[in-house]
């Protein structure tokens, strides 16, 4: 008789990620087609109602505005207040939507898989790999230095790693999703693209500039064996039950900080003029952008707190790069992160990374400025 | 047994070892639980996603908090 399959994943490549808080293992198969069958069902009607709800935002935000709470048009405070009403829930709604679809999506890739893939690729090739693969990989930062260890010990070149790293905290559904609410398609486009190309060369260069004696001597000793081989399959109602728990776990955690910072871009929009912030964050400063980069790094926000607010410093006339080259320092560049990463680098790597990282930015700030 | 929880000390490491922590006096069963924050030592475990929970030596889980009702499961019950 063969061994029977324990039910539940018990091994290291079980399908975690971090985000997902958790979700059932896996459903006998009959059960779980009724399930799939009801959760397809609802789903679809899920999503007539959603769009349908989002179509309508901006008739409810105005009819709340000037009839139930019978503000004057044309006022600051009409203004702040028809703002914060249509974007806060249009951008919960975008959010709830794309992470559910992230979460599914991410239910294919574990760090364990994404590991394996990348060991013994080539540099550039690697690169643009890992940079990729930043976006689908199940990360948080707390887990930046252990993967990074498991990473190195599994023979995935220095550069390409560092490709991962600086990809899969700046490079997120959180940030291209608010981005694409506030401030359109083109922009969301860009900063994914640009983060994407700072990750790729960023990591080529770490890789070319031969540092790994800059590593700490005992994280290359390691060589780690435990690969998780025979990952679980889940299947399709764990999946989508790992896109809900993902829904659950993201939006229930960055609402608040969407809302804090839609109504911090809401006073500004209603209360700053136009053109206020012309002369110091617009084009002709081109200083503006290295002091946008460096005011980014001691600053720690996630995606969802710091997009409301570049929308509004955009309408106050800041120009895009410098902005931008803003979002990216105060995401990918902090200090805290810096501090963890000195467990198992050694200072000239860190500032290395940093500088490359940096100057990366920097190049993107100015020629965003310079074209747009 | 001995439990090691591993996490360098993020909300959702510590949320890992309370629900281990409740699940083995649920459970009922006698166990030892530690919290690893040593990156060498999780490196030595084989983890490189944290928060992982391992028992008696077995990856459990990595990278994910672990439910109630899995914990109870990997211990038995």
């Amino acid at each position: 008789m063969k061994p029977l399959k324990p039910l539940q994943p018990l091994d290291l490549g079980a399908p975690c990620a971090c985000q997902q808080t958790s979700q059932e293992a896996s459903l006998p198969d009959s059960e779980d087609r009724g399930v799939l069958a009801r959760r397809v069902g609802l789903g679809v009607l899920l999503l007539v109602a959603w769009w349908y709800l989002y179509q309508s935002l901006a008739g409810l935000a105005r009819f709340a505005t000037y009839q139930v709470l019978g503000l004057e048009q044309g006022t600051h405070l009409a203004d702040s207040v028809e703002f914060f009403l249509f974007d806060t829930p249009k951008v919960l709604l975008l959010l709830a939507l794309v992470v559910f679809g992230v979460g599914i999506v991410r239910s294919f890739f574990t760090p364990e898989r994404t590991r394996r893939v990348l060991a013994g690729k080539s540099e550039a090739f690697g690169n643009v790999l890992a940079a990729l693969l930043g976006i689908v990989t199940p990360f948080c930062s707390c887990s930046a230095v252990p993967l990074f260890i498991g990473f190195l010990g599994a023979g995935v070149p220095l550069g390409v790693t560092f490709s991962f790293l600086i990809s899969a905290p700046m490079v997120n559904e959180i940030a291209v999703v608010l981005l694409y609410g506030l401030l359109g398609w083109k922009v969301a486009a860009i900063y994914m693209g640009t983060g994407l190309a700072v990750a790729m060369v960023a990591g080529f260069v770490i890789g070319k500039l031969k540092l790994e004696r800059h590593v700490e001597e005992w994280v290359l000793e390691i060589r780690t064996t435990q690969g998780g081989e025979d990952v679980p399959e889940l299947t399709w109602a764990g999946r989508v039950d790992a896109g809900l728990a993902a829904v659950r776990d993201i939006v229930g955690k960055v609402w608040p900080w969407v809302v804090a910072g839609i109504a911090v871009g809401a006073g500004i929009h209603g209360y700053v003029p136009e053109g206020f912030l012309a002369a110091i964050m617009g084009k002709e400063a081109w200083w503006s952008v290295p002091a946008a980069v460096l005011l980014g790094i001691p600053m720690y926000s996630n995606a969802a707190g710091i997009v409301p607010v570049v929308q509004a410093l955009l309408e106050k006339g800041a120009a895009l790069g410098t902005v931008l080259a803003f979002m990216m320092s105060v995401i990918a560049l902090s200090l805290p992160e810096m501090v963890i990463l000195r467990k198992v680098l050694k200072v000239r790597l860190i500032l290395v990374f940093a500088g490359v990282v940096g100057a990366g930015i920097l190049l993107v700030g100015f020629l965003f400025n310079a074209i747009l | 047994m001995q439990i090691k929880v591993l996490g360098p000390g993020c909300p959702k490491c510590h949320e890992t070892e309370k629900l281990v922590r409740e699940a083995v006096a649920e459970a009922g069963v006698s166990a030892e639980v530690v919290k690893v924050s040593d990156y060498q030592e999780m490196a030595k475990l084989g983890v490189f996603a944290t928060p992982a929970v391992v028992m008696d030596g077995a990856v459990k889980c990595s990278g994910k908090v672990p439910t109630k009702k899995e914990l109870l499961a990997w211990l038995g019950k």
